[in-house]
């Protein structure tokens, strides 16, 4: 669950504060992080962040999890830095990087999904006089969060019946039946909202 | 008990006909419909909520044409698919429960209520704030019929909900949906699941073939595919 970054039950201060104040914080961390130029101060940021985990009560396990996928672009891009702009450069970029996913995961951990679309939603509202409906701009990043673990178990699905097959790891072979599996996934959800009367 | 007409009902995707001259009047509470893959069933299914709409006749359910009141009509008839995955949209348990909550005009107070008491009545109640995708596949299918049953529908129609579930799982749904008080339509391959129900409907190439009592219906179903 955590793997996904997906929403941990919890009384703490990170929880409670209300979602459109972390969107905020994150949008502000995002836009801020351009500014940062030295080491230390990449330092200070995950610092801070590190501190709202910890306040938040969630384990340093899970910070290591939102990280680890990162590790490989991580060290590309940390080598990529090192070579052409110097170490600091590459410890500011890479921090940074780690700064942000750390911050949007935090968000996702500590807020549900309902908050998090009633905040968009009413972030959104202006945008109803270029004839976009907030609603379903919240539904759609509900949809997003729900839809991460499903295409995961979907591509497990695929591989597992790969192998099953004897099938080497081809690309190909994997990629196309996966999109079709999605697409097909995505029809039946459509099916699914339009008997649960979304667009009555 | 509500009543659902299909008047002279036939359909077509493109050149292929799935469903021919079907006239039936549903006013029991529990009925069952059987029949092969490709037999017309899961789109006769559809046709009930305004899903799908007939291309030749109409479907009413208790007056309301599915064509011209297909809101109306999908507040009285929940639906619930053989697939829960696709069918839950929230992240969260109780949020999906809710989802159907949304836009009736409760406030807050009484829509936690509401979800709180779905999730008790279909035992997910210590799964309140589980992510939906670690629940087993048999919580998942209660929690998609839950999130169909806080909305309070008249019918309930069910395309093969037991049909993915192990034995045990397919067993506790159909616990569940015996007790239910709404009228339930059930699509099933699970033939022992429609004990006691008051009509079984026969599809066969698009035509209803038999409309009997279970027994009836089982054993001309079973003779029809051997």
């Amino acid at each position: 669950m955590s793997r996904l970054g997906l929403y941990v039950p919890g009384d703490s201060l990170v929880h409670r504060a209300p979602a459109g104040l972390k969107l905020l914080v994150m949008v502000a961390a995002g836009v801020g992080s351009v500014f940062l130029r030295a080491p230390w101060q990449v330092a200070v940021a995950l610092a801070v962040v590190l501190l709202a985990y910890v306040v938040a009560g969630l384990p340093p396990r899970t910070v290591v999890r939102q990280v680890r996928p990162l590790l490989w672009v991580g060290l590309v891009t940390a080598v990529f830095h090192v070579v052409v702009n110097g170490w600091q450069r590459a410890v500011v970029v890479v921090g940074v990087l780690a700064v942000l996913v750390l911050l949007a995961a935090l968000v996702t951990l500590t807020t549900r999904a309902t908050e998090l679309v009633d905040a968009v939603v009413s972030a959104c509202r202006p945008l109803r006089v270029l004839r976009v409906d907030p609603d379903r701009v919240g539904l759609m990043i509900a949809l997003g969060i729900r839809c991460v673990p499903v295409v995961v178990g979907l591509a497990e699905d695929v591989r597992d019946a790969q192998r099953a097959r004897g099938l080497a790891a081809s690309p190909r072979a994997f990629a196309v039946p996966l999109i079709v599996r999605s697409l097909r996934h995505a029809d039946a959800l459509g099916e699914a909202l339009a008997a649960r009367g979304l667009d009555d | 008990m509500p009543v659902i007409e299909a008047r002279g009902v036939g359909h077509a995707y493109g050149d292929r006909t799935v469903l021919r001259d079907l006239d039936v009047t549903l006013g029991e509470q529990r009925v069952g419909v059987v029949g092969a893959n490709g037999s017309g069933k899961s789109t006769f299914a559809r046709m009930l909520n305004g899903l799908v709409l007939p291309t030749r006749g109409r479907v009413t359910v208790d007056g309301l044409d599915t064509r011209t009141h297909g809101r109306d009509v999908r507040r009285r008839v929940g639906f619930c698919f053989t697939d829960p995955d696709a069918q839950i949209v929230m992240p969260t348990v109780a949020e999906d429960v809710a989802f159907g909550l949304r836009r009736r005009g409760l406030g807050k107070a009484e829509v936690a209520e509401r979800v709180a008491a779905a999730l008790a009545a279909y035992g997910l109640a210590g799964h309140a704030d589980h992510p939906a995708h670690l629940l087993s596949g048999g919580q998942k299918q209660l929690l998609a019929l839950a999130s169909v049953l806080v909305t309070e529908p008249a019918v309930l129609v069910m395309d093969e909900p037991t049909t993915l579930l192990d034995l045990r799982n397919a067993t506790m749904i159909s616990e569940v949906v015996a007790g239910l008080p709404q009228q339930v339509l059930l699509v099933t391959h699970h033939l022992d699941l429609l004990d006691g129900f008051d009509r079984v409907l026969v599809f066969d190439d698009g035509r209803v073939v038999c409309d009997d009592l279970p027994d009836a219906a089982v054993g001309y179903y079973r003779k029809l595919m051997s």
